[in-house]
């Protein structure tokens, strides 16, 4: 019974289920922007081919058009509450939800991104 | 005892995280990005006069609970205008038109209909003592009463409580909170208590059930976890929103459809196991189901809801 519920169910929502994403093939700030474990900076952006992108925050894109330098950038994602302590954006760096070294590697990745 | 120091810390944060909130609330500001930057990058003098105004604007809020109910449902009348307040009982699936066609049709053969069957046969089975639930509650429908403050225990005492005192006084063991018979038992009050508007009080005789109502209310606005989220950021600031692929629902409504047949639990579970499960996912350490600070949490929730009716038991993604 139980699975039979389940399974009408899982048809019924799986417009809503999320694919893998093959992320071997990332650059590594990607992979940790991408991965629900790690950044997971998709449940609130839209960045690049990321699928199924939530829209709390504003699509990540052309930053260095938004930022003086990558040290900015930086910022932003070590502590957004320092420059609005009402953020939804979780604090990653003060946190330590990803590492320093995670942190400069997600800069580069979203550095690049037109 | 450890618990009891992490509320207390929570409790001294909160004047100023639940005011800033409740400043922004009040006014109807969605959360703007520029009042950081104006605080920040202005002299002294217009900072402490910008805090000294925040203050006075947030003083109502700490009157009565009635406008703490009204400043929340308006916000929530500018997000979704087209909404009414019975509509809240149906919790995302009232916003979120897709998935709402699914789950009205999962409603029509509702996985949750044997934990109604079996709570019935539980509430019906006599005591050793031969009295009969009905003793304590001669009519079944009251899950819309509860939260209820006692006076003589001094707690808010939700639903589960009371039917746990209700088996002590008849000299029955306690059923434990998280297991089948306890939410069957939930389940089956519920569904006689269907389409019953939410009317739970706070009486204005004793100060502690106001203070219960406020510790509820303070645990809401607390900022917490390592993701460093409180309630309200999900469910007021970004209700509507979309974190990843799930709607954020509105909080208005949260304690109407309980228990709740979910599909990821695959059975049938209690309002605090979803709390647990929202602290868990903001990396936050879990409470257990009624707990102190869970039940004031239900009591302030109930009492933002009310009027809207009872639609448990219900499902669930
Ligand atoms: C739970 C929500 C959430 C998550 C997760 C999140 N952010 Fe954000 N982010 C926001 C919000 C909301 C803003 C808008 C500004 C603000 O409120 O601080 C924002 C703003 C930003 C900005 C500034 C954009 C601009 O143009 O001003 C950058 C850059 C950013 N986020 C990067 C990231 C990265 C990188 C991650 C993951 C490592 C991430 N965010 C995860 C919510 C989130
Ligand atoms: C990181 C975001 C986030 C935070 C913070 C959060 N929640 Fe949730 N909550 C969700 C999501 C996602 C769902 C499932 C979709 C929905 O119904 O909103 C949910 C669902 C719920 C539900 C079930 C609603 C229903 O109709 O069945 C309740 C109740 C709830 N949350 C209460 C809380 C409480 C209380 C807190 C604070 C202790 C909290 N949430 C914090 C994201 C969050």
């Amino acid at each position: 019974m139980k699975t039979i519920i389940s399974l009408v169910f899982l048809t019924l929502f799986s417009c809503t289920s999320i694919t893998k994403m093959p992320e071997q093939a990332f650059s590594p700030g990607k992979q940790i922007a991408f991965s629900r474990d790690k950044g997971n900076c998709l449940a609130c952006h839209a960045i690049e081919d990321g699928e199924y992108p939530g829209n709390i925050g504003p699509a990540l894109k052309a930053l260095s058009t938004r930022f003086k330098n990558k040290q900015q950038l930086r910022e932003q994602i070590w502590d957004a509450t320092q420059f609005n302590p009402e953020t939804s954006m979780p604090p990653f760096g003060k946190n330590k939800i990803i590492s320093s070294e995670e942190i400069d590697q997600v800069v580069d990745y979203l550095w690049g991104i037109e | 005892m450890a618990l009891d120091n992490r509320f207390q810390a929570s409790m001294m944060h909160t004047d100023t995280t639940a005011l800033i909130h409740t400043i922004d609330f009040l006014l109807m500001i969605p959360y703007p990005k520029k009042s950081a930057k104006l605080i920040m990058g202005n002299p002294l003098w217009r900072r402490l006069s910008l805090i000294l105004i925040s203050f006075l604007i947030a003083l109502p809020l700490y009157a009565t609970p009635k406008q703490d109910q009204a400043a929340f449902r308006k916000h929530y009348q500018l997000v979704f205008p087209q909404l009414k307040l019975a509509d809240y009982a149906n919790g995302v699936y009232a916003i979120d038109e897709i998935a709402r066609q699914s789950w009205l049709a999962i409603e029509e053969f509702p996985p949750y209909e044997t934990a109604i069957e079996e709570g019935k046969k539980l509430f019906n089975t006599a005591f050793s003592n031969g009295k009969h639930y009905a003793h304590c509650f001669p009519n079944k429908g009251i899950a819309d009463e509860y939260p209820k403050w006692s006076k003589t225990q001094g707690e808010v005492i939700t639903l589960a409580i009371a039917i746990n005192n209700c088996r002590t006084s008849q000299h029955e063991p306690a059923l434990p909170y998280e297991k089948a018979d306890m939410v069957n038992l939930l389940a089956y009050l519920s569904h006689t208590s269907r389409g019953k508007p939410i009317h739970v009080t706070i009486p204005k005789n004793d100060p502690r059930a106001m203070s219960a109502y406020e510790q509820g209310k303070a645990f809401y606005y607390q900022r917490q976890g390592q993701l460093n989220f409180s309630c309200a950021t999900c469910h007021i600031q970004n209700a509507g929103k979309k974190l990843r692929s799930e709607i954020l629902s509105a909080s208005l409504g949260h304690t109407s459809n309980w228990p709740t047949y979910r599909l990821k639990w695959g059975e049938i579970g209690s309002l605090h196991r979803r709390f647990a499960e929202c602290l868990t996912q903001i990396k936050a350490e879990p409470l257990p189901e009624q707990s102190v600070e869970f039940r004031n949490l239900e009591y302030f929730l109930s009492y933002m809801g009310n009027g809207i009716p009872i639609s448990g038991p219900s499902t669930r993604k």
